[in-house]
């Protein structure tokens, strides 16, 4: 024997006595990292490789590393004896719990040769009856190795046969992620023949008939019948195995059938003839479904019950000629339980298949791959109840099946079942891959009677988007498109978790959460903490020149989730109502009532300046400010800011009092009174700075909404959208309801125009103004360094009082309070803006919910980190 | 912050400005000195004979607080500690100010004049601004017992704002004839009793320090427990930074911070006790009544959801049919004290077993909560937002999907018995809904249509003939899989 071929993701258990050379074997064939020697786990566990004494825990080790690899889908080499069938029994038992092949390789060599290795190793002073009795063991144990559950078993029986051998890693049936499409994957057809023809020719192949005018191959564009297979792992491999003559823009596409191909329907040979040959030509996939398992028993004879429609596909066939079956036989048996296919972006299985099984092989994988998991109850109609696998899937690739049939395909968690019924008066469904678009073609008539209708055949509504707590909580690692890769601490989790169940709105109109705001570097202007020159200055050291400054509201941040019409919400994000107006850390401004009525007026306001039309979309995502400040933060106002003020005017005169009058009495407390004099003036300066986020509100009225950016719509963001773009939307809204939103005061600047901008802010912040946030007017920005700030905020004077306290401005206070450290805020905002923007993107996409709710709950979890609360 | 006392030389029956010699403070020259937060200033606004008053102005500084994290400890990292009431108010700042300053005469100790250290004199002492918990009414029941007549008059929120109404401080004027080291006694502890906030000086003395300061007084006030748990009931607060962050996170949204406070607020009608009728609280008979349930249905793996501090869990444990108890609340703050309650660190291995206790949330399914043989909410749902009451339906009953799960909330007929619950009010600020008993039958019927249970309901607490118990129970059966 000189070659072995070991599939690519296998449990290999080298068998051999002590000294038959399975450590340097190992050396020779895999990596270190790959191989698990119980000698190494001894080692570990009790510092001396050979202590028999620790075998227990060592091979405790041995289990678990060995299952962290494989769970990890990493080709895993076992060097131990494993001359005892017991021993065995828990690798064959391991490599089955993470459904991959388990290997034999056995090491025989002559007794002598390993008694006199061992002798060699001062380590190894065990006596020849240990290698003789584990000989023993081993002989007797050999012809029993393929019962005991290993797939392949190689017998070495000779020092030169093993020197001799090389070994060949081959990929597994069911890897076919070179093959990157795109694909038409199209649901059960369930023999319903003319349907398949009808669908293919809609999806643009052409049919190719044999002299009987049977269909016998369908190629896409008609170009390419007779294209090289490409259902062979072994071919697909073969590098230039596309076809030359490709029309650019048009790539051929191939079709994978999802199984279920016969029973029940009036052409299963016809709609069997027709996908052999399309999977012979190299033109179709096809994995196996449940009923061609049941057809394949049946045609060898086994005792199978002919329900489910079996009895007409053994009758349609019976009048073809034996060689068809025999045909037929043959391919069914070929069938591979399911396929990973692009790079593993795609996943077909006839009933789909949870994560940990793709691309895995076992005897559980194929059962699940054509039967799909039961509860083991039965529902009134007496079919098995299906366990929901979906609801709970979170895996990155997309997983295509049939078998469960369903009005209209929906997505769950990035998985979709095409079984649109149609033998039973339904649908034939198929899907582009990757355009994630169905096409589909109605069924011609109903050709059986379904076990239960149609149209229950699922739960009213759709399954509910399950949120699963291993979804948020937890170290949490998320790529995101414009920052790379951004870490979530597990306490960081944590608090949010709290804050999201307490306060939060439903996470399906929770599409994003706004990201903080670094405020400008320290002026060195004395007694002026934030100046816009600092702004400008930080933007031009990163070659940002186009800058807008836009006014800072006195409110509270507001997400707006707008729809169209009522019955948008529940179509797209499944929950009844109108949308949400919710806070920076997702928490609703009003009551269902009140957010409703507000809703249907800004539904007006943007339905009259023709946004919906314009953008093409059915909801939007506004990005605004909810004003007066005191409509949300009344109890802050009054329990914080208004407390201190009501302290102030009460303790401050009373001390001037008894100051002036001992000064009066010529006592030295000079100092001391002139200081509480200013004090006293700073404490009506704080009154009068938050009393300007003040007013009056009941209900609605009184509440003002100031939106200035576009944030998604149906398929869309707009991050790229410069901000002259948002702006004028804004304005439009205001034009078309002037009594509710208000616009943003702006002002465009370039490198020529800084002074234009400090005079525009010092206006701003002289009449009372918070002051204003400068930005990129291109929107996002991409320089040498990375992601520009999205924005900078340049405060004003009085509204820093409310931050820094009333006595900030005093110059003992004001010059310790310089030493600002930004790096973490800034680092932070641009943390938060990225996860963000993927929040919106995923929204936009119509990802599944977690993946959405992922990065919403990582910006509330990141805002908990303990960063300076003033900047 | 500010406060004099003074006094004149009728009310000294000697020349008022032997009060300096009392204070061991001489009137013609201020006096600077460092303390806690900043600096104190003593000097006497008027000193004749006639009149003699002593003025201490308390220059807090607020930037040097938040650095030593006296401020942090206080209010955690939020923006709270650089904004605050501390430059103003008379708290327990000012009270260690004062202790330190007239620490002698505090004492009673003069040398120069140690005849009227033992005499009660005629005193006027004004405190312009007293953060009071209870408003006046608490400074007069405080005051008054110990000789005080009494003048507390409610500071306005903000005069342009006249809505608002009053604020939490009062400008507090005492008179009364006492002594001076007996009325200086009163001010250090009674300061931080109305404030109730945060000390900022808690140590493993403060018993010692309240019994020393209370020494002659303390004894005989009506109110001594109200005192006593006051000045000593504020643990220490838990300065952990994931404990902070939630702070942050809620602040940043503009509400009060106080959402997960030290001290639980109690339920209204929960404390309850005493007389004939109800010889326990309401908390204890619904822990009674839901470990008796327990038992009754012989669950053994049990979890109790929003555990709090775990006071239900520790009854749970105490009973060994209950082999496995799980302990779960959406809050790291209450885990954290729930372990401490528990004595998890001290526990043995074979109790320790039994237990698991994980931050989960009820809005979120969640797999560790499998194969429970019961579930409870005790006083859950009713901190749940309606419009997420479906997910934590589907988390409880369709993903843990417990044997049994029993759930109890107020009952919102029942109200109109609580005397100090104003009409239309819920018993605790977080409470988000209450239900009547129709309501709560309502959603528990709903819930069984979805979820494949059955529910059977049980009053706790005296069965009011007209609007029932206090709480309401529920008890929900899984139906036997088909």
């Amino acid at each position: 024997m000189d070659r072995i071929g070991i599939p690519a993701l296998s449990l290999v258990v080298l068998i051999g006595v002590s000294g038959s050379g399975k450590s340097s074997f190992a050396r020779k064939h895999f990596l270190g990292t790959e191989v698990i020697s119980s000698d190494f786990c001894r080692g570990l566990v009790s510092d001396d490789e050979n202590d028999q004494a620790a075998s227990k825990d060592a091979f405790e080790v041995l289990n678990f590393i060995a299952a962290k690899r494989l769970a990890a889908g990493r080709l895993t080499v076992i060097d131990a004896t494993s001359v005892q069938p017991e021993s065995r029994k828990q690798l064959v038992a391991l490599a089955r719990e993470y459904d991959v092949l388990p290997v034999a390789i056995v090491l025989d060599v002559p007794e002598r040769v390993a008694i006199d290795r061992n002798a060699l190793r001062p380590d190894r002073q065990f006596g020849p009856q240990v290698v003789q009795r584990q000989r023993q063991q081993l002989r007797r144990g050999l012809r029993n190795l393929k019962r005991e559950g290993f797939r392949s078993v190689h017998v070495l029986d000779s020092v030169e046969a093993i020197d001799a051998v090389s070994i060949e890693r081959t990929r597994l049936f069911n890897d076919l992620t070179d093959q990157t499409g795109p694909f038409d994957i199209i649901g059960d057809v369930h023999g319903c023949r003319a349907e398949l023809e009808q669908l293919l020719g809609r999806l643009g192949y052409t049919i190719t008939r044999d002299a009987d005018g049977r269909p016998i191959d369908a190629a896409y564009g008609g170009s390419r019948a007779g294209a090289e297979p490409a259902g062979d792992p072994g071919a697909a491999s073969v590098a230039g195995a596309e076809p030359e003559a490709e029309p650019a823009g048009d790539p051929a596409r191939r079709v994978v059938f999802v199984g279920d191909l016969v029973d029940r329907g009036p052409d299963t040979p016809g709609v069997l003839r027709l996908v052999m040959g399309m999977v012979a030509s190299g033109n179709a996939f096809c994995v196996p479904g449940n009923h061609e398992d049941k057809l394949l028993k049946a045609l060898r004879g086994k005792k199978v019950k002919l329900s489910h429609g079996l009895e007409e596909s053994l009758a349609q066939l019976a009048a073809e000629p034996a060689e068809f079956r025999a045909d037929v036989e043959k391919f069914i048996d070929g069938l591979i339980s399911h396929y990973v296919l692009d790079g593993g972006n795609l996943v077909v299985s006839h009933a789909g298949l949870v994560e940990r099984m793709h691309g895995r092989t076992s005897g559980r994988v194929r059962a699940f791959c054509l039967y799909g998991e039961t509860t083991g109850e039965t529902d009134e109609f007496g079919l098995p109840v299906r366990y929901p696998w979906a609801n709970d899937y979170r895996g990155r690739a997309m997983v295509v099946y049939g078998h469960t049939p369903t009005p209209v395909p929906e997505w769950i968690n990035n998985t979709i079942c095409l079984d649109t019924g149609c033998v039973f008066g339904g649908s034939l469904t198929a899907l582009r891959y990757p355009e994630r678009e169905l096409v589909s073609v109605e069924a011609i008539e109903q050709y059986y009677e379904p076990a239960k209708p149609l149209h229950t055949a699922t739960a009213p509504g759709r399954e509910p988007d399950v949120l699963d707590i291993t979804d948020v909580t937890g170290r949490r690692v998320i790529e995101t498109a414009t920052h790379g890769r951004l870490s979530i601490r597990a306490e960081q989790a944590g608090a949010a978790l709290e804050v999201m169940s307490r306060f939060a709105i439903d996470p399906r109109f929770l599409l994003y959460l706004p990201p903080t705001m670094s405020p400008v570097a320290t002026s060195p202007i004395p007694g002026v903490l934030e100046h816009p020159v600092q702004a400008f200055e930080a933007y031009k050291a990163e070659g940002v020149t186009e800058l807008v400054c836009e006014e800072k509201h006195m409110g509270s941040r507001a997400v707006v989730l707008l729809t169209r019409d009522d019955d948008v919400a529940e179509k797209r994000f499944g929950l009844a109502g109108r949308g949400a107006v919710h806070t920076r850390t997702g928490r609703s401004f009003f009551d269902t009532t009140l957010t409703d009525e507000l809703l249907l007026r800004l539904r007006a306001v943007a339905s009259e300046a023709g946004l919906f039309d314009e953008l093409d979309t059915s909801w939007l995502l506004l990005d605004a400010e909810l004003l007066p400040w005191s409509a949300k933060a009344i109890e802050l106002l009054k329990n914080q800011y208004a407390a201190v003020g009501a302290a102030a005017r009460t303790s401050l005169p009373a001390a001037m009092v008894g100051l002036e009058s001992a000064v009066a009495a010529g006592l030295d407390v000079g100092d001391l009174l002139a200081r509480t004099q200013r004090r006293t003036v700073n404490a009506e300066l704080f009154s009068a700075a938050y009393r300007r986020y003040c007013w009056p509100t009941e209900g609605l009225d009184g509440v003002r909404i100031a939106p200035f950016q576009v944030l998604a719509s149906e398929g869309t963001t707009y991050e790229e959208k410069p901000h002259a773009w948002h702006l004028a939307i804004a304005d439009r809204l205001v034009a078309a309801g002037p009594a509710l939103v208000t616009a943003t005061r702006r002002l465009f600047v370039d490198l020529d125009s800084w002074e234009a901008g400090i005079a525009w802010w010092e206006e701003l912040t002289a009449a009372g103004g918070e002051g204003m946030v400068v930005k990129p007017a291109a929107n996002l920005v991409r320089t040498k360094k990375g992601l520009a700030q999205p924005g900078l905020k340049v405060r004003g004077r009085e509204y820093l009082r409310i931050i820094y306290g009333p006595d900030y401005t005093e110059p003992a206070n004001f010059d310790r309070l310089r030493n600002r450290n930004l790096g973490h805020k800034r680092s932070m905002a641009l943390r938060e803006y990225a996860l963000g923007l993927e929040s919106l993107n995923r929204a936009a996409r119509g990802e599944p919910l977690w993946r959405i709710h992922e990065t919403v709950f990582a910006v509330l979890a990141l805002e908990s980190e303990p960063v300076d609360p003033r900047l | 912050m500010f406060l004099t006392i003074g006094t004149t030389s009728a009310g000294l029956g000697a020349p008022a400005t032997d009060l300096g010699f009392l204070l061991h403070k001489n009137p013609a020259r201020p006096q600077s000195m460092e303390v806690a937060g900043g600096t104190v200033h003593v000097f006497y606004p008027e000193a004749t004979d006639e009149r003699c008053t002593v003025a201490v102005l308390l220059e807090v500084d607020p930037i040097a607080l938040v650095r030593s994290g006296r401020g942090r400890a206080a209010e955690g990292f939020t923006l709270g500690q650089y904004v605050n009431d501390r430059p103003y108010a008379a708290s327990s700042l000012l009270a260690v100010a004062v202790g330190k300053l007239f620490r002698t005469a505090m004492i009673g100790r003069c040398d120069a004049r140690p005849e009227l250290t033992t005499r009660p004199i005629l005193l006027d002492i004004h405190v312009p601004a007293l953060p009071c918990r209870g408003g006046a009414t608490m400074a007069e029941r405080l005051f008054s017992p110990l000789g005080w007549s009494v003048d507390a008059q409610p500071v306005p929120l903000d005069p342009e704002i006249p809505a608002w109404g009053d604020s939490r401080y009062v400008d507090l004027r005492l008179r009364g004839e006492l002594r001076l080291a007996d009325a200086l006694h009163h001010l250090y502890v009674m300061l931080p009793v109305l404030d109730d906030a945060k000390h900022y000086w808690v140590g493993s003395d403060e018993v010692d320090k309240l019994v020393r300061a209370g020494e002659g007084w303390l004894g005989a006030h009506p109110d001594r427990e109200l005192i006593s748990r006051r000045y000593l009931a504020h643990r220490k607060r838990l300065t952990d930074s994931a404990l902070e962050a939630l702070d942050r996170l809620v602040e940043s949204d503009g509400v009060e911070v106080e959402t997960s406070p030290d001290e639980p607020i109690a339920e209204v009608g929960d404390d309850l006790a005493g007389d004939s009728e109800q010889p326990v609280s309401l908390a204890v008979q619904r822990r009674t009544a839901v470990v008796e349930l327990l038992r009754e249905i012989g669950a053994r793996r049990v979890a109790d959801l929003g555990c709090g501090e775990g006071v239900l869990v520790a009854q749970l444990l105490k009973d060994s049919s209950f082999t496995e108890v799980v302990a779960t609340d959406v809050s790291a703050r209450a885990l954290t004290y729930a372990e401490r309650r528990l004595h998890v660190d001290e526990m043995s291995d074979r109790k320790r077993e039994r237990l698991r206790l994980f931050q989960s949330s009820v809005t979120y399914a969640d797999a560790r909560l499998a194969d429970l043989d019961a579930a409870v909410l005790m006083e859950v749902i009713e901190h749940v937002d309606p419009p997420r009451l479906p997910a934590l339906a589907h988390a409880v009953f369709g993903a843990a999907r417990p044997g049994n799960v029993v759930v109890t909330t107020p009952n919102s007929e029942h109200n109109v018995r609580f005397e100090t619950l104003p009409a239309g009010a819920f018993r605790h600020p977080d409470h988000r809904f209450e239900w009547t008993r129709a309501e709560f039958q309502d959603w528990a019927t709903s819930v069984c249509a979805a979820y494949g249970y059955d529910v059977s309901f049980r009053p706790v607490g005296p069965d009011d003939p007209e609007v029932g118990p206090p709480t309401q129970l529920a008890l929900f059966r899984l139906k036997e899989a088909v």
